[in-house]
């Protein structure tokens, strides 16, 4: 049992470990596109915004579990199978980026307008805004965000392995579920409960780093 | 320095247009320090923030030293901006980095060497006193520290022209006091041209070289401090030098007196009394500096009707005093 166990825990922690990567670059993007093209903001653009809006809503109101089915033709043209680890990081990732992107949008919303001011008025380019300024002031915000939006990874990531992904989601249900061994369920929870604690952990950690200084 | 020209704009939202700035002019000349003075809704901030194009006024136009910004490309915009300093009411530090870091800022959008922008942070932090706080946060400082970062910042790139908006209205009486010193002090040292807008009379009292009065988009009253003061019927010597609405005596003429520089020395109420053998009555106002000149308004009570009163009016006008008649009894 623990050499199952060791194994679908590296597995649990590559597919959100790639996911959470992939999802961090995405959903950032897309927040500061959100944030960029909002009325008001430094490129404001009605149609975009409304356009991104409705994709992230949508990314958002999907449950995961159909999310994972309807990407299944994305996940073959992308990755050749539709079982196993790597074939998980696809609808995990396309399921956490409108999560996190709007994390990260009310984060960047929250850096104070009269900075940005500032910096326009110091004749800083809208680049120099968006890294210097809005990422920047806004890190602590993003990492909690991001925090979040790894334990959801977690979560998401146990239910890829009901349907082959592999990982601690896939051993409970195989072993503990299926095969009736309770201690197999009950290890796999304790290890995704640590694990969540450890994410919780470090990401406080961080934002406390990011804020203090 | 700054001439500004017809500039107007409208704000809508929601169908409703709300006309911020209805045609205004204003020239700021070189090493000036200019005070635009008004309520609350008056449109200060839009005609401020229309000199750096941080708001496109929909006319008009925006001369800084020359070229008209409003027709600039927005890298020639951001270009120009350089050269044009500003400080805001609420300080606009970045708090993830510390006062000097804060300081260099500007330097680093213009891409000037870190090692360089560590050295001109530090002089900077000299010449406004906080050189012992250059690794504090800008959440450890006071008001007063953080307007003096701001002004700092402001100054980094080396602008021939400074713009505040409100930058003392966060700040008490004497830490306002102390960074107004502040900002007359580089107008002098550095030859900076200073644009403020401000809703407090105290600061165009006490900085202002000359000064703008703004009411519903529109400048009522433009020029010199003691100009304006000097002339009859100005709202900025009712401003500066308030005077309580005039109750009158029956048979008593109510003047506003008002002195400006040498006139002050002139003991005008001795001389009338003297001169036309009456007695007058001072009811109220005051004098004070303005900027270096003695200033004074005085609400002074003569017996008789305004007729009667002629020659000794005449007589205080002659003496070069602006004079209002507040009121006089009806017989
Ligand atoms: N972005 C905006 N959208 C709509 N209306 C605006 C906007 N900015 C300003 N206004 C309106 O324009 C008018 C002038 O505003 P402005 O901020 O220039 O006034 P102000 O003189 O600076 O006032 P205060 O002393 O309160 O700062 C006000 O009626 C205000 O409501
Ligand atoms: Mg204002």
């Amino acid at each position: 049992m623990r050499d199952h166990l060791t194994v679908a825990l590296q597995e649990t922690l590559q597919m959100v470990w790639v996911s959470a990567v992939l999802t961090a670059l995405g959903g950032l993007a897309l927040g500061v596109l959100l944030v960029l093209t909002d009325r008001g903001g430094l490129a404001p653009s009605a149609p975009v915004n409304r356009v991104l809006g409705l994709v992230v809503n949508i990314g958002r109101s999907l449950p995961f579990i159909i999310l994972m089915i309807a990407v299944i033709p994305l996940t073959r043209a992308l990755v050749g199978t539709t079982i196993g680890t790597a074939a998980a990081i696809v609808p995990l990732t396309i399921g956490a980026i409108p999560f996190y992107a709007r994390l990260a949008e009310t984060a960047l919303r929250e850096v104070d307008p009269g900075v940005v001011a500032a910096a326009r008025a110091m004749g800083a380019s809208r680049r120099q805004i968006v890294g210097k300024v809005l990422l920047r002031e806004a890190r602590p915000g993003l990492v909690a965000g991001m925090t979040v939006t790894v334990i959801t990874l977690v979560g998401y990531s146990a239910m890829a392995g009901a349907i082959g992904g592999g990982g601690l989601g896939d051993l409970a249900i195989r072993y503990g579920y299926l095969r009736f061994e309770t201690g197999t369920m009950i290890a796999c929870v304790a290890v995704l409960i640590v694990l969540v604690q450890v994410i919780q952990m470090l990401g406080d950690l961080v934002v406390r780093r990011l804020s203090h200084k | 320095m700054i001439e500004l020209h017809d500039l107007t704009k409208v704000y809508r939202a929601r169908g409703r247009a709300v006309t911020a700035l209805d045609g205004v002019s204003l020239t700021v000349a070189e090493g000036e320090i200019h005070g635009v003075i008004g309520r609350s809704g008056a449109g200060k901030s839009t005609l401020l923030r229309s000199v750096n194009v941080l708001e496109r006024p929909d006319g008009g136009s925006v001369r800084i030293d020359g070229a008209d910004l409003l027709t600039l490309s927005r890298d020639a915009l951001r270009a120009a901006r350089r050269r044009i300093g500003m400080i805001h009411q609420h300080f606009g530090l970045l708090g993830s980095r510390d006062v000097t870091g804060n300081v260099a800022f500007p330097l680093e959008v213009i891409g000037v060497p870190r090692r360089d922008r560590l050295r001109r942070a530090a002089e900077l932090l000299e010449l406004v006193g906080l050189s012992e706080h250059a690794h504090a946060r800008p959440a450890q400082l006071s008001g007063g520290q953080k307007q003096r970062v701001g002004i700092a910042r402001a100054l980094a790139a080396e602008p021939k022209v400074l713009l505040s908006d409100e930058a003392t209205s966060a700040l008490d009486p004497e830490t306002t006091d102390s960074v107004l010193d502040l900002l007359r002090r580089l107008n002098r040292e550095l030859g900076l041209t200073i644009l403020l807008i401000t809703h407090e009379m105290n600061v165009v009292k006490r900085i202002c070289d000359s000064t703008s009065l703004m009411r519903d988009g529109r400048i009522t009253e433009s020029g010199k401090v003691l100009d304006l003061l000097a002339a009859p019927g100005s709202e900025l010597a009712r401003g500066l030098f308030p005077l309580p609405p005039p109750t009158v005596r029956p048979g008593t003429t109510l003047l506003d007196v008002t002195f400006v520089g040498a006139d002050a020395a002139t003991p005008f109420i001795s001389s009338l009394a003297r001169t036309y053998s009456i007695d007058v009555n001072v009811l109220g106002g005051s004098i004070e500096e303005v900027g270096d000149t003695r200033v004074g308004r005085l609400r002074i009570e003569l017996p008789g009707t305004p007729e009667l009163n002629a020659p000794q009016i005449a007589h205080l006008r002659e003496s070069g005093l602006t004079l209002e008649i507040a009121a006089c009894a009806t017989t």
